[in-house]
């Protein structure tokens, strides 16, 4: 029944074909994918906010032309809101239909209670939504630290088996494996349970070249003289012991920035005037500025 | 780049098992936590990638045995060891060293368009030319010329010896010795301020400083991993293996870390006290032992025609305590009482209030040094070099600390205090005056005592930390970040 041809043939292609959608990965990420898809596995995906987690998951769904499916994880998310609902007011409904029609003479609790726990009085959720699917989706699970270490449990039957139980009406099995991706801000520590069923990810900060990369390409009429600058700056302020080190999508802003003021080439004055976009704290833009002006030099 | 030696192309050969299964073992070894189900996926992965492609490799065991990133440094060396290239080129003895020149010969010759002087002969560059020549492929960036100078200054300089027991840092510090590569820097920099016209800007002299270390210390990774092949080639992986093995980040042992584990544990301790904030704050939102809320039950009952279904309840909101530190920051302990304050002050916003204490045989209150700063790391630099903590002669004296403590700020502890107390204790055989922790414990809502030194060391010596610790609520080992941790959360 399950589908399991698979979807790529190899790194390097992983690789280019995500390239093709605009996303630059280097040969970590292309091979992890490559794998999730080869061992039907979720992925995990950790690292700093903003070095394109998410974006990643948006990526691998254009480039395979899958339905993007997200659950976006937060404090309190229960199985009512990730898994499915029984549609309770509908069900109420017809049970009070049902008292009306009585007067007339009607039917027994028993075929009421079969009717009620249906498909039709079934609300899906992104997860069983994901499972149910009879085209290709990818599935998204974002931020998944943000739900508590019991919540998590939810997650395990989908992850292994993707299937769903329902006590009412049985197992829902997927009709074809869809490829989950995980993301987390690592604000705690996951579960064992659920790191052993995923293949995992980090994604860091980009080296000097790829960043340069991603500059050019997300960045319309930007330099390769100034996105050198640009990703040279960047790196060297990530060397500072700061409170938030600038990330992938603050650098983006910052090009643009530049490119929209018409600078060609920065200099000193001009990073400091425009580094409130690269970093979000005072404290850390007073110390990147002291140290661009040249505190270098002792 | 391509696998040599036992196991190339070989997919699922016996060959290829028994290289995985030791190098599984070393991973457990070192610390990581590799369960049977990730072994057996990092097995299936192996399959589907080809093996000549080194890089996609190492991803593909990393992916399935390595879930946490601090553990990633420790894989990458152990990986390095067990999946370096092998072959008669890596030799101790440097038989390859007449080939290795000629492809730097090569190499040059593109990179330049012509040869260097005098650079003909094979029979063997001497020191200064090597030395130019680094100059020049770091001038230039060129990788390959980097690589091939790696393994030649290797074979040169480090004077390696088969079967001679000292480690690669022995073999590492030799060779740089030779590089100089300090003074290649100065020289790189001294060019780039020559070759720009007016001068570089103190912008640009500072990128191009970082682009040329970057590239020095591609360099230095280039021959630390040579070194590393070669030992390799000699010993053997596992012995290798073993002679490597680190202590993870979070098992760093405070008071005998080195200067390079300590900055490995400053950058532990950021996404620590993230974590631990974020746990503080839902410990205490999930206490549901709240009254019921009558009004809250009554309108959600609409929603089910007037049938209270669902009672809510009325959460309670526990006070924050107020927490007093008082760190003993001499010599031997300072690096802990460091990382302690630091993680404290970093969850903060958990407490109704901070305060810090410090002292040696003197005491000093340093909260002021924390107040309305962003910057943890300068405060803490502060309290080490303002705080006035000598009383007499700058020697640990509990005593006289807790005394002068009790004093000035003992009325001021109340019932929603809690008092942590750091040190190991060594009190250099003065008067324990104990009365003090006694006082407190009276006073305080809880005294804890950390002590970082390893629990078959308390008293013995000098130390009295049973003194102490007998008017505690409790003595705790805090020896590592992990130790730490649980004892922040258990404070929360």
């Amino acid at each position: 029944m399950i589908d399991t041809s698979p979807r790529f043939d190899s790194v390097p292609a992983v690789r280019d074909d995500l390239r093709r959608v605009h996303y630059l990965a280097d040969e970590g990420i292309a091979g992890v994918v490559f794998l999730a898809d080869r061992l039907g596995k979720p992925v995990l995906v950790e690292g700093p906010a903003g070095t394109g987690k998410t974006q990643l998951a948006k990526s691998v769904a254009e480039m395979t032309g899958s339905r993007l499916i997200r659950l976006q994880c937060y404090e309190g998310l229960d199985e009512s809101k990730a898994l499915y609902e029984w549609n309770y007011k509908k069900q109420l409904l017809r049970i009070q239909s049902q008292r009306v029609a009585e007067d007339g003479g009607g039917i027994g609790w028993t075929d009421i209670e079969e009717d009620i726990f249906s498909e039709p009085f079934l609300l899906t959720r992104p997860l069983l939504e994901a499972i149910r699917a009879s085209e290709p989706v990818v599935l998204l699970i974002d931020e998944v630290d943000r739900v508590e270490v019991e919540t998590e449990a939810l997650l395990l039957e989908i992850l292994s088996d993707y299937q769903v139980s329902i006590p009412e009406l049985g197992t829902v099995s997927a009709n074809q494996i869809p490829l989950v991706f995980l993301t987390s801000n690592n604000t705690r520590e996951l579960s064992e349970a659920l790191k052993r069923r995923c293949l995992y990810l980090h994604i860091d900060y980009p080296s000097l070249e790829r960043e340069k990369e991603i500059v050019l390409t997300r960045v319309p009429d930007v330099s390769d003289h100034l996105a050198d600058q640009i990703v040279r700056i960047v790196r060297s302020i990530r060397t500072l012991e700061l409170k938030k080190h600038p990330s992938v999508s603050e650098t983006l802003d910052w090009a643009r920035t530049l490119v929209l003021l018409g600078i060609q080439s920065i200099d000193a004055e001009q990073a400091k005037e425009t580094l409130h976009i690269l970093l979000k704290y005072q404290s850390d833009i007073a110390k990147a500025a002291k140290e661009l002006a040249g505190a270098s030099t002792k | 780049m391509t696998v040599t030696g036992d196991h190339t192309g070989d997919h699922t050969g016996d060959g290829m098992v028994d290289v995985l299964a030791g190098f599984i073992q070393e991973l457990r070894a070192a610390g990581l936590p590799v369960s049977l189900t990730e072994n057996l996926d990092a097995m299936e992965a192996v399959r589907h990638i080809p093996l000549v492609d080194r890089e996609a490799f190492k991803y593909a065991l990393a992916a399935t045995l390595v879930k946490n990133n601090a553990h990633w440094k420790a894989f990458e060396t152990i990986f390095e060891v067990y999946f370096s290239m092998r072959g008669s080129q890596f030799a101790i003895t440097g038989e390859g060293t007449g080939a290795d020149e000629a492809e730097i010969e090569q190499l040059l010759d593109e990179l330049m368009g012509t040869g260097l002087d005098g650079g003909g002969g094979m029979e063997g560059l001497t020191a200064e030319q090597l030395a130019e020549m680094l100059y020049r492929a770091l001038m230039h960036g060129d990788e390959a010329l980097l690589r091939a100078l790696a393994r030649s200054a290797v074979s040169r300089f480090a004077g390696m010896e088969p079967g001679r027991p000292v480690g690669g840092t022995y073999y590492l510090y030799r060779t740089l010795r030779q590089l100089d590569l300090d003074g290649v820097l100065e020289r790189l920099l001294q060019a780039a301020r020559e070759e720009a016209d007016g001068g570089l800007t103190p912008l640009e002299e500072r990128l191009t400083k970082d682009e040329f270390e970057a590239r020095i210390d591609m360099l230095r990774k280039e021959i630390e991993a040579e070194i590393r092949r070669r030992l390799v080639a000699d010993r053997g992986a596992e012995a290798m293996a073993k002679t490597l093995r680190k202590p993870l980040p979070e098992d760093i042992d405070f008071m005998h870390a080195t200067r390079d584990e300590l900055a490995s544990l400053r950058r532990a301790i950021y996404p620590l006290t993230r974590k631990l904030a974020v746990r503080l704050a839902r410990k205490r939102r999930h206490g549901r032992k709240g009254p019921l809320d009558f009004r809250s039950t009554v309108r959600h009952s609409l929603s089910y025609g007037g049938v209270p279904a669902e009672p809510k309840f009325r959460y309670p909101r526990p006070s924050k305590p107020e927490i007093m530190v008082v760190a003993d920051i001499s010599g031997s302990v300072a690096a802990f009482a460091r990382f302690t304050l630091q993680l404290v002050y970093a969850i903060s916003s958990q407490f109704s209030r901070v305060r810090s204490f410090v002292f040696i045989d003197g005491v000093d209150e340093v909260t002021r040094f924390f107040e309305g700063i962003e910057d943890i790391t300068e405060a803490v630099h502060r309290v080490n070099t303002e705080a006035d903590v000598v009383w007499v002669d700058g020697h640990s004296d509990y005593g006289h600390a807790f005394e002068s403590f009790w004093e000035r700020w003992g009325q001021e502890i109340s019932s929603k205090t809690s008092i942590i107390l750091l040190g190991d204790a060594r009190n250099n055989y003065h008067a324990s005056q104990s009365w003090v922790v006694h006082e407190m414990r009276n006073k305080a809502r809880h005294v804890y005592w950390l002590n970082p030194e390893p629990r078959s060391y308390w008293d013995t010596g000098d130390s009295i930390v049973s003194q102490y610790g007998i008017y505690c609520d409790g003595v705790f080992e805090c020896r590592n970040l992990k130790q730490l941790e649980g004892f922040v959360e258990h404070l929360g």
